[in-house]
């Protein structure tokens, strides 16, 4: 009865890796001087920082310099936009309907303070055009910033292409790399990209810490005053251990990462294979190859997917919807209804999201279980019983 | 977030289904919202003997459409009028803020069910 739980929601956070712990806890009550102290305990602090700023800046192609710290993904998505704003001469921004709000709402912010925004449509797989991107430009644009995969759906975005098509036109490309890193190659140089997002929690290191990539020589405005951290750019006394656990953290997802992305495509396409099958009624959200390898997200028709999930949950089985109930509004997610979905379809929709502690029999259980919860939810539903009757 | 008695409620809803030749029944809500419920009651002598009721929608949605038609079985048309959202809430050990608007359903779906049966037997 008692199944152990299966976490199926890593885009929603990860574990901690027990040797990412390790090298963490030495820096709370260790060694745990101030970086910006000038004796033997601030100066090993700092040595641990850059050391993780380094581990940090190999994963992605970037160098030292150019990688910031900050608390985490959103917070380096504000500054990424909010900094090049302040500093640009011009009042346009591009972006997508698929970003994570992080992105949406500092654009809706800016063009409360008389910016435009130009928000994307996305192809039925959640795609960017680059061409798309390119018609969009104009004589006033100071930013692009299409994030590299979508952490609902999975899409991946054409990223290298779009940052030719930034680069050539001199507009500075950012990307809310937050689900990418950890999860498929990832390299500043080859995407193109001048700043780049990333959050420790996505890939098992701790929460509470991310950074921003900033290319060098790129001019943005400091996100934090009152202190030299960080090259004067974003102030405040570093969360020593959460960056040390961030830079190994990052180094061993670096070093799997094609081994499990391997593992976790066979894993997500046998789950998606698997629900194709046995449930009538369901499509697949996203695109089906050029996603992440993590990344399930289904629409069950009928049925609404904060009931999908409770179910699930009473099965052991953690994951999340873009249902206007679990989003706390009465939309469902901006994501599924860019992609054309109807709302009575996209409030039926359920993410699971693989980790790499996920396992074949995890899929398996899953499967034995997802089908009967589907059909015990659809004969309570009305709607089922109308479109039944109506066919 | 959600209560022992909606966890309960959802978990086993009471009362899921339709009935044959019901005395009255209504459907309120829209797909569009994420919330449809119907409702069907048989109604004898001026009372209602049974209830069944169908649901699209949530946690909530379920949980208090069963809750309600536990609560108007056996009871006469003019009591099953007066019941509100917040006695159906409150019997499940309330709901939190967001999903009140979820409880208004049930109010409205037997609203909707009596409503049909008094025009029916007018």
């Amino acid at each position: 009865m008692n199944h152990q739980t299966i976490y199926l929601d890593n885009a929603a956070t990860t574990a901690v890796r027990p040797e990412v712990l390790d090298t963490m806890l030495p820096w709370f009550s260790e060694h745990y001087g101030n970086p910006s102290s000038i004796h033997a305990a601030g100066r090993e602090a700092k040595i641990a920082v850059e050391t993780a700023r380094k581990q940090v800046a190999a994963a992605i192609g970037a160098q030292p310099q150019e990688i910031f710290f900050t608390g985490c993904g959103s917070e380096s998505d504000n500054w990424a936009i909010r900094g090049l704003a302040d500093v640009a001469k011009g009042r346009h921004i591009i972006t997508s309907a698929v970003e994570h709000h992080a992105v949406l709402h500092t654009c809706e912010y800016l063009e409360k303070k008389g910016y435009e925004v130009t928000y994307l449509p996305v192809d039925e797989y959640g795609r960017v055009s680059p061409q798309a991107v390119k018609d969009a430009i104009r004589g006033d644009t100071i930013l692009i910033t299409i994030m590299t995969a979508n952490n609902e759906i999975g899409t991946i975005q054409p990223i290298a292409e779009i940052g030719a098509i930034a680069g050539e036109a001199g507009i500075p490309f950012h990307t809310d790399a937050v689900q990418a890193v950890g999860a498929i190659p990832v390299d500043v140089k080859a995407m193109n990209v001048d700043m780049l997002s990333i959050s420790a929690h996505k890939f098992n290191g701790p929460k509470g810490v991310g950074a921003l990539f900033i290319r060098k020589g790129l001019r943005i405005s400091p996100f934090i005053f009152g202190g030299a951290q960080e090259h004067n750019r974003r102030a405040g006394t570093e969360n020593l251990a959460s960056i040390v656990g961030m830079g190994k953290a990052i180094e061993i997802a670096a070093s799997e990462l094609e081994e499990h992305g391997k593992q976790l495509g066979k894993l997500r396409d046998k789950l998606i294979g698997g629900v194709l099958s046995t449930i009538p009624d369901v499509r697949l959200n996203g695109h089906p190859t050029e996603r992440l390898p993590n990344n399930f997200n289904m629409c069950f028709r009928y049925i609404e997917g904060e009931s999908l999930l409770m179910r699930l949950d009473l099965a052991g089985i953690e994951g999340s919807s873009g249902s206007a109930c679990t989003s706390g509004s009465l939309d469902p997610s901006h994501v599924l209804l860019a992609i054309g979905l109807p709302h009575e379809i996209a409030h039926g929709s359920l993410r699971l999201t693989l980790g790499n502690d996920t396992t074949e029999e995890d899929i398996d259980y899953v499967l034995t279980k997802l089908p009967g919860i589907v059909q015990t939810l659809r004969d309570m539903s009305p709607l089922y019983h109308m479109e039944k009757e109506n066919a | 977030m959600y209560s022992e008695q909606v966890m309960d409620h959802f978990e086993h809803p009471r009362n899921v289904g339709e009935i044959d030749n019901a005395s009255g029944s209504g459907t309120v809500g829209n797909a569009k919202c994420g919330d449809i419920m119907k409702m069907d009651i048989k109604v004898e002598n001026g009372v209602i003997v049974d209830a069944k009721f169908k649901t699209f929608g949530c946690c909530a949605a379920v949980a208090t459409s069963s809750m309600a038609t536990e609560m108007i079985i056996g009871k006469t048309i003019e009591e099953a009028l007066a019941l509100t959202n917040k006695q159906v809430m409150d019997e499940l050990g309330g709901l939190p803020p967001v999903k009140i608007h979820c409880s208004v359903l049930a109010e409205e779906s037997i609203r909707a069910a009596l409503e049909d049966y008094q025009k029916k037997h007018a």
